[in-house]
């Protein structure tokens, strides 16, 4: 009984070993290919579109719902202590450093990372990319490629808008429907927000865009069985990606911070 | 032209090809026959480096491709086109996309030329006025088509067809036939066609290969194969099954 749940445990890790490595050879050949390679700038604008601009609204959703809520409830706590004109620099500071890159990441897992997976694992299966490879044309120069740019491009930005509308939903709580002091809050904002917190917010957006598009390609470049298995893949692309993104957060949050350290210098 | 050696495959526990030996000369039309699930679809993967074989080589104009990486497989299969059983036509792509394809990705940037050889081959395969549609819009047969103008536009010295008959009408069929004809004769290409429509193979076949069991069972000409008298090929081409024919794959 003990030995076969040994065993039973040492082909899970061997597993996971096995798939971790498999991503990383992804991103290593992807990395190589962007480089040695033609860069098919219509794929990559075609996708520009689908990842930054059709996530629009998910993403101003949101930032701003996330800043709303995260202001009312800040408040509802300092208030109590008399430091009501502080909540414009939690909001700020934590929209920026954590909430900001991690909401977005997971939406964005949830709309493009799904897509992804499905879309190339539709191909798979459908013979279209063996199609692909008896023309003569790499998978991973004409699939990976464009889209690992695409996010490497679309995701920074998005976090720069769902951390701009997040604050700004923020503001607008606290100042018009809380009733807190408008130039204090503004104050006490600009003074806890640095560079660093920005530059933290966008180095996680980049790592997190790599995350999510390999974990999803190769998701789809690797699933099989028709469209049961294109359903599977797809559903283990969000959640692996959506884990990763978590569990990276916590290791980025904590080198980032010696790094870029949080709270006034 | 294409000479294959003791090409063996193993799937999980299943011996699909157990060393085949075949030799296709330059422009002649070879005709794979056999059992469904015989590793006839497998051996013409091998063929063009879809699939790795687990022993055996391939060789391609006097070149071994088997161990060639993806990348160095692209100078081979640039030479060589497949039609797909079911086409594997681009989904997000319009007729004329498809055929275009590998002309742009050959780096053809001038859309007048472009536009030019996918009339031609528009024409070849009698699809005129059909460019604008998409893949998902097309009959079986359109699909094939689509998808054999595709592997030829950049004028391959081979083409390969996997089951171009199968699931199709007997009409249709026999278009389809027709044109691989066509094409054979107009660019003459060399073939490899794998079937197990008999009146397809009797119709394009300069050689008849039969796999059974993994290996080449039968090799020769249609008429060879028409007065045999071995009992397998017999229950083979009468469709037969009571005496028996040992089950493949």
């Amino acid at each position: 009984m003990f030995a076969r749940l040994l065993t039973a445990l040492g082909h899970s890790v061997v597993s996971f070993v096995v798939y971790v490595g498999d991503v990383v050879v992804l991103a290593g050949e992807t990395i190589s290919s962007a480089f040695a390679q033609k860069i098919r700038w219509r794929l990559f604008m075609q996708q520009i579109v689908e990842i930054g601009l059709l996530s629009q609204l998910v993403v101003v959703i949101t930032g701003a719902f996330t800043g709303a809520v995260f202001a009312a409830q800040t408040y509802f706590q300092f208030n109590k202590l008399g430091m009501g004109s502080a909540v414009g620099a939690v909001v700020s500071v934590s929209i920026c450093r954590e909430l900001g890159p991690v909401l977005t990441a997971l939406m964005v897992t949830g709309r493009v990372g799904a897509s992804m997976s499905a879309e190339i694992g539709t191909m798979k299966v459908t013979e279209q990319i063996d199609a692909l490879r008896a023309l003569a044309v790499h998978p991973i120069d004409y699939l990976v490629v464009p889209r690992t740019l695409a996010m490497m491009v679309s995701m920074p930005l998005l976090v720069a808008e769902a951390v701009a509308i997040g604050i700004a939903a923020g503001y607008f709580v606290a100042i018009f429907l809380l009733e807190v002091n408008g130039t204090y809050y503004m104050a006490n904002m600009v003074r806890w927000t640095q560079m660093r917190d920005i530059i933290m917010a966008l180095t996680k957006a980049g790592c997190f865009a790599l995350l999510i598009v390999f974990i999803s390609c190769h998701k789809g470049l690797t699933s099989k069985e028709g469209a049961v298995g294109v359903g599977k893949a797809t559903t283990e692309a969000v959640v692996n990606a959506s884990l990763a993104v978590l569990i990276f957060n916590f290791f980025l949050t904590m080198g980032l911070n010696i790094i870029f350290p949080a709270g006034y210098q | 032209m294409i000479e294959v050696r003791g090409l063996a495959k193993q799937l999980g526990r299943q011996e699909i090809l157990r060393g085949v030996d075949l030799t296709v000369a330059k422009g002649e039309t070879l005709v794979i026959i056999g059992r469904s699930g015989g590793g006839k679809s497998v051996l013409l993967k091998h063929l063009i480096g879809l699939m790795q074989p687990d022993a055996g080589e391939i060789w391609i104009e006097g070149e071994n491709i088997i161990g060639l990486t993806e990348r160095k497989l692209a100078r081979i299969r640039r030479k060589v086109g497949i039609l797909f059983q079911g086409g594997a036509l681009f989904d997000s792509m319009t007729v004329e996309e498809n055929i275009a394809f590998p002309l742009e990705e050959a780096g053809e940037r001038d859309p007048e030329k472009v536009a030019e050889k996918v009339r031609e081959m528009l024409d070849v395969i009698e699809l005129e006025g059909q460019e604008k549609k998409m893949p998902v819009n097309l009959s079986g047969g359109m699909k094939k088509r689509v998808g054999l103008a595709r592997s030829i536009i950049r004028r391959p010295s081979c083409v390969l067809y996997d089951e171009p008959t199968s699931g199709l009408d007997p009409v249709v069929s026999d278009s389809i036939n027709r044109l691989i004809r066509r094409l054979q004769k107009r660019f003459g290409v060399t073939s490899i066609v794998v079937t197990h429509d008999m009146k397809s193979a009797f119709h394009l076949a300069d050689h008849i290969a039969y796999l059974h069991e993994g290996r080449i069972y039968f090799y020769g000409t249609p008429q060879e194969l028409e007065i045999s008298t071995d009992p397998l090929i017999q229950d083979f081409m009468l469709g037969r099954s009571e005496n028996g024919a040992p089950k493949s794959g």
